[in-house]
């Protein structure tokens, strides 16, 4: 599967508006991080960040590491012959000059062993860890359980 | 959003949606469930199978004849797709208004070992009200499966599981017939259209 491309349907949904995080590392900049409510700890959570490459050269990302979660991992949701999976992915492209965005249904962070439930409103860091920009950690905010999204206070989107 | 395009693209007729369920018609966890004949949805009236809802009532298919149904397959341990298409679901009956309350809303459960009625309650709490979970033996869950055509299969995962499971939702007209398949996560200017098709 291809990178998704930076588009507009993440602002679909109305919610309300939070001061995300952006952070930038070398050609990098990385934003719109968020997860959603998890009821008890004991179902694996999702992460998804949307990654700017303004550079000349490729990135990848490679790994995620947080204290929410001791097993995280970076998963890719394929939907073949009808059927939803979701493989573990070993890198997730950057490419140059491009959004990449881990999002529903796409490339995910997956969070398994959740070290709290997740809470609405709630924030935690994730380090992300790229082939060329090296580590960077973010602010992750947990919206509901059907947010399709954050809307930003910056003007990002 | 390419490749969900592309996919959208692909399944947009009636030619497409037939190619789709020819894929579904392939049942890998209990082949001598697989229906010889067609590959299409069969009608409620010709599905058998007996559920239980997230407030406890049995459900039959035979029970929704007479409205329009949508229904898809999904388990509350899922932290990507169902999530999203509970969340999709939620919009497009909003976006339907008071039509959506002639709509019955389903998602069958593909994990019932941990998707007891009173998990399934608690999950859909966080959407549509309208939205019913429903639940029961692996038997009856796989009887349900074959009637829709769809597949769902446990996969190891960490220490534990996930299902890999049939991801679109499927519509049916009040007659209890199959009107067609909304893909996963389809933008809501496609879905929302699809469904007012098996409303009227
Ligand atoms: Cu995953």
């Amino acid at each position: 599967m291809k990178p998704i491309i930076l588009s507009a349907f993440l602002a679909l949904t109305a919610v309300p508006a939070i001061a995300c995080e952006t952070v930038t590392a070398g050609d990098l900049t990385i934003d719109h991080a968020w997860s959603r409510a998890t009821i008890g700890a004991s179902r694996p959570a999702v992460f998804y960040v949307e990654i700017t490459n303004a550079g000349a050269a490729d990135d990848a990302l490679l790994g995620i590491a947080t204290t929410a979660a001791g097993m995280p991992m970076l998963h890719q949701t394929q939907v073949t012959d009808g059927v939803a999976s979701m493989p573990h992915a070993l890198s997730v492209p950057v490419p140059a000059g491009q959004t990449t965005a881990l999002a529903p249904g796409s490339y995910h962070g997956m969070l398994m062993r959740l070290t709290n439930p997740l809470k609405e409103g709630d924030s935690f860091p994730a380090s992300l860890t790229f082939q060329n920009a090296g580590e960077v950690t973010i602010n992750v905010e947990v919206l509901s359980m059907r947010a399709e999204g954050p809307t930003c206070s910056h003007a990002g989107q | 959003m390419l490749t969900r395009r592309a996919v959208i693209l692909g399944l947009g007729g009636t030619t497409g949606a037939v190619a789709f369920m020819l894929g579904l018609g392939w049942w890998r966890s209990r082949p001598e469930a697989q229906p010889s004949a067609g590959v299409l949805p069969v009608p409620f009236g010709e599905m058998a199978f007996t559920l239980t809802d997230h407030r406890g009532n049995q459900v039959r298919p035979t029970d929704w004849l007479g409205q329009p149904t949508m229904v898809f397959f999904g388990f509350t341990w899922c932290p990507d797709v169902c999530p999203t298409t509970l969340s999709d679901i939620s919009i497009w009956l909003e976006d339907l208004g008071a039509d959506a309350d002639r709509l019955n809303a389903v998602m069958i459960s593909v994990d019932p070992e941990r998707d007891t009625p009173d998990v399934l309650a608690d999950y859909l709490s966080n959407f549509d009200p309208r939205i019913v979970g429903l639940t029961g033996s692996l038997a009856e869950v796989q009887r349900a499966a074959s009637g829709f055509r769809a597949r769902f299969e446990k996969v190891p995962q960490d220490a534990d599981y996930t299902m890999d499971h049939t991801a679109g939702v499927f519509l049916f007209r009040a007659d209890g017939h199959f009107g067609g398949i909304i893909d996963y996560h389809e933008d809501r200017r496609f879905a929302v259209p699809k469904i007012r098709r098996v409303l009227d």
